[in-house]
């Protein structure tokens, strides 16, 4: 009973602290979908460990403290789409989508593939390229690879961001002159639910540079 | 009673046409998704959209629309951040900047280097890597002037790395805390 009711002002004291926090990279920006499975924290692209593939990765549901990860999920009715434009015009050439299928506890990846319409509105294209079980809090990163050595993982992660949010905060509010040193990371100590997906480049087949963009859609 | 009768023979036909759609070849109505939010470069929407319609319009304005709906406000927001602007270390001007930073879209090169900034100018904006310290990229070109040198305080916020190393291997994240 005791531990309830502990359990219970713990939930409400961490709601309201999420509730309260101004979030960063992308946190502070959604207030349509501020603490929901499309609200993106991060997202990143680099060259791979083998330099013939790049890396894409997509965060989501930030400023998670070690006691609520475990509770983390994926939605299925949310797609994290990757976007890449290869001819400089802002517009999605292909798409590397990313879907939850609770069939099985799995993240699906659709692509690398042109999509059939650009723009906000989008449905899967084609069909599944690679697959992972999801990963659970304090489990062993699971690894999925599909046949055209496209990899996949999801689960929760630390959060890579690093920044003295709360004094640059301060400093637009007038009560800090600078930033302090040593700054203090916000986002220290918090976790993140991620995907990774590492893809050939031949598979992008671009010759020099990309424009990539992360969205995420909800079914309609 | 009647009521419920014709209610079963009402549920009885449905059952029987569902159970015909799954016999027939058809086609499943095709799913559709709707964007709800996107980033590409860090903290662009979060630093410089400031009015809480406009962050959720920056979110589902596609990136070959965003420049012409958002750099004017964009410029307006930088000069707001730092009323002394003239140039940055890049040579921008502060509609060159906002130009730039008002298409949110990540550039990555395919061939060379990926990273936010490395020191080397000619692997600039050519991805993000995990380690990048971006925010004090971007603190420099909004308010460290031509040389880089203007307000010292603001420049950088003296936090350099993540709190947990990251893998040469793939996943390449930090297992969570």
């Amino acid at each position: 009973m005791k531990r309830k009711k502990l359990l219970f002002a713990a939930t409400i004291a961490a709601a309201l602290v999420t509730g309260g926090i101004i979030y960063a990279a992308d946190h502070i920006d959604t207030p349509a979908v501020t603490n929901q499975t499309t609200d993106i924290t991060d997202v990143y692209v680099f060259r791979a460990q083998d330099p013939n593939n790049l890396v894409f990765v997509a965060n989501t549901q930030g400023l998670t403290i070690p006691g609520n990860t475990a509770a983390l999920k994926f939605d299925e009715n949310t797609v994290l789409e990757f976007n890449i434009d290869k001819t400089g015009d802002n517009k999605e050439d292909l798409v590397i989508q990313c879907k939850y299928s609770a069939d099985g506890n799995k993240m699906q990846i659709y692509g690398p593939v042109a999509p059939s319409e650009t723009g906000t509105r989008s449905k899967l294209e084609g069909s599944v390229t690679a697959e992972v079980a999801v990963t659970a809090y304090g489990s062993a990163a699971a690894t999925g690879t599909g046949g055209s050595g496209i990899k996949v993982f999801a689960g929760p992660r630390d959060d890579p961001f690093f920044f003295d949010l709360d004094r640059y905060k301060a400093i637009l509010a007038g009560t800090a002159p600078g930033f302090a040193t040593p700054g203090n990371d916000t986002f220290k100590g918090t976790n993140v639910l991620s995907v990774v997906v590492e893809v050939p480049k031949s598979l992008i087949a671009a010759t020099g540079a990309i424009n990539v963009w992360l969205e995420t859609k909800k079914k309609i | 009673m009647k009521q419920i009768k014709i209610f079963g023979l009402l549920l009885g036909a449905v059952i029987i046409a569902s159970s015909c759609d799954k016999d027939d070849d058809m086609p499943a109505a095709t799913v559709y998704y709707e964007q709800q939010d996107q980033m590409a470069r860090p903290a662009i929407n979060t630093v410089f959209v400031t009015a809480a319609g406009d962050k959720d319009a920056f979110n589902t304005t596609p990136p070959s629309a965003q420049g012409a709906a958002f750099q004017s406000k964009f410029q307006t927001r930088l000069l707001a951040l730092n009323a002394g602007y003239t140039t940055n270390a890049l040579g921008q001007t502060a509609a060159q900047l906002t130009g730039l930073l008002a298409t949110d879209v990540l550039g990555v090169s395919t061939t060379g280097p990926t990273t936010f900034f490395d020191g080397v100018a000619a692997n600039t904006l050519s991805g993000r890597k995990l380690d990048d310290d971006v925010i004090d990229v971007e603190l420099l070109l909004i308010f460290g002037g031509p040389t880089g040198a203007s307000n010292p305080g603001l420049t950088k916020d003296n936090v350099n790395a993540n709190d947990k190393a990251f893998s040469a291997s793939f996943p390449y994240l930090a297992t969570p805390w």
